[in-house]
């Protein structure tokens, strides 16, 4: 159980991100989690937006989080409903709560599915899943 | 001003549910209008008016040269996926209060077992483009990937647990026992066969899952003074509300408008449909639209089943039971609740809710005079 490691299907999609959205992937090439932060009022956006749905600015930061948060919900895909999936399953998805609020979708690198719960603290881990594509994962321990 | 009770569903029609057609999706749909506008009485040519679901593919100018029709008024669609049918029956009620269409056929026809598969992520995922680039990555591929981390949650959040699933599926399947038209007619399900089923994303089994059908349905809208002139009691639209994008349910924003432009209240309400691409979401759209504070105690005590329950939900089997028509088999029967036709009729109909959509769109019907 302790060794348990997560192994990512190789077919999975890999992220396309639109313009807007392109700061956040290029942060995590960084080793850094950053969110898109509107100058103007502050709001945390995420996903990436191209304007601001407080106050309508266009005028954007990135924010660097801590990184940490907790499961916020999750589920486990048991049946392959995408050929990626195929010989990959159960694989768990989990969406996390930062601690800076926004939530985000992941993986856990140290938890096997079926151990999975809600609350969890966890802390994100950047992983090169492809050459030059860095994505954020978690891991609890 | 409001077209409440002045537009009327007049006829309603299907074509068979089967998992192979062996019919174009165009087709299907034609099947269905011809028996929607055999069940109204009257001929293709009266019809002006066409409405479809934006995803489905017969265009409305197929459809029109198909059914001869020579003088096509006014059309439409409604963007988003499977849960428009509740909102293109707002729409078309508009229209023919404004007087822009006297008469308009609402069609859905769908190989969606043969053809495309709506619960595969190669057929619906984004392949990491727009929002998907965020989510596909770390697999949530498919609708039932997002809903299912919603129902996780709510179940963490509210207590209602996988049983309670069970107990909405297993009710909805004896409905579709009492329903020749019904896939499953023929299967029964028990509590144990749902809970041991297998999971297909957890907290999903098998049978909180939607059928996946070929076929079609078609609806026919035509002014309530139409309607009187016809042999059947109308389905008279008392009131129809959409809920889009916005901050907390939509189910529940929805709901302040329906139940507004109806001017009745939940209590009034005496059969349910709900929109089922997953089961639990009944349950969870029976709580946001206020029918009932705790749905999982309302399925322990077997509220929704129509053997016993005060006021059954998803009397023709539902997307569960009967066929994935994305909603519009759930308006059909609505309309045959209020004219008193479902095969699971509870006794004097006055007033039958229907939600198309987790929220996105539902009406209340009303009984008519015959
Ligand atoms: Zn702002």
């Amino acid at each position: 159980m302790n060794d348990w490691r997560f192994e990512r299907p190789p077919g999975l999609p890999l992220p396309q991100p639109a313009e807007e959205a392109r700061p956040f992937f290029d942060a995590l090439l960084e080793g850094r989690l950053a969110i898109q932060c509107c100058v103007a009022c502050g709001l945390l956006l995420h996903p990436p937006r191209a304007v601001c749905s407080a106050c309508q600015s266009t005028d954007f930061d990135w924010q660097e989080t801590s990184g940490k948060g907790v499961v916020y919900s999750y589920v486990v895909t048991h049946q392959a409903v995408h050929p990626a999936l195929a010989g990959h399953t159960p694989l768990a998805t989990v969406e996390v709560e930062l601690a800076e609020g926004p939530h985000i979708t992941s993986n856990l690198i140290d938890v096997p599915p079926e151990s999975v719960e809600i609350g969890m603290a966890v802390t994100v881990v950047f992983e090169e899943v492809s050459d030059g594509v860095v994505l954020p994962l978690f891991r609890h321990h | 001003m409001s077209f409440s009770n002045s537009v009327a569903i007049v006829g309603v029609g299907e074509t068979d549910y089967s998992r192979a057609s062996g019919r174009t999706e165009l087709a299907l749909s034609l099947q269905a209008i011809r028996a929607a506008l055999d069940d109204a009485g009257i001929e293709p040519d009266d019809v002006d008016g066409l409405m479809k679901w934006w995803v489905d593919t017969s265009t409305e100018a197929e459809v029109a040269a198909n059914m001869g029709i020579r003088d096509l008024a006014w059309w439409g669609e409604i963007s988003q996926a499977g849960n428009v049918g509740a909102p293109l029956v707002a729409h078309a009620a508009a229209a023919i209060h404004a007087g822009l269409a006297n008469v308009v056929v609402i069609y859905r026809g769908v190989n969606g077992r043969s053809g495309r598969r709506y619960g595969r992520g190669d057929v619906t995922g984004q392949g990491g483009r727009g929002g998907g680039a965020f989510t596909e990555p770390f697999g949530l591929l498919t609708p039932q990937h997002g809903l299912a981390m919603v129902a996780r949650r709510r179940m963490y959040e509210t207590g209602i647990t996988s049983r309670h699933f069970g107990m909405q599926a297993v009710a909805q399947r004896r409905h579709a026992n009492r329903n020749p038209r019904a896939t499953f007619y023929e299967r029964t399900l028990t509590l144990a066969e749902h809970q041991s089923s297998r999971l297909i994303v957890d907290p999903f089994h098998l049978f909180d899952c939607c059928l996946e059908t070929d076929g079609a349905g078609a609806l026919v809208l035509a002014s309530a003074d139409f309607a009187r002139e016809l042999g059947k009691p109308a389905a008279l639209i008392r009131a129809a509300a959409q809920s889009g994008p916005g901050v907390g349910s939509p189910a529940a924003r929805g709901a302040k408008r329906l139940f507004a432009m109806a001017g009745v209240e939940r209590d009034d309400i005496d059969v349910i449909q709900i929109y089922d691409h997953f089961g639990p979401f009944v349950l969870f759209a029976l709580e946001d639209y206020g029918f009932v504070e705790d749905a999982g105690r309302l399925v322990e005590e077997g509220g929704t089943d129509f053997d016993g329950g005060r006021r059954p939900v998803n009397t023709s089997g539902g997307h569960l039971s009967e066929a994935y028509l994305q909603g519009i088999n759930h308006l059909i029967e609505a309309t045959r609740q209020v004219r008193g036709e479902s095969t699971a009729q509870v006794p004097n109909v006055t007033f039958s809710f229907c939600d198309t959509g987790i929220g996105t769109g539902s009406v209340i019907l009303e009984r008519g005079e015959s």
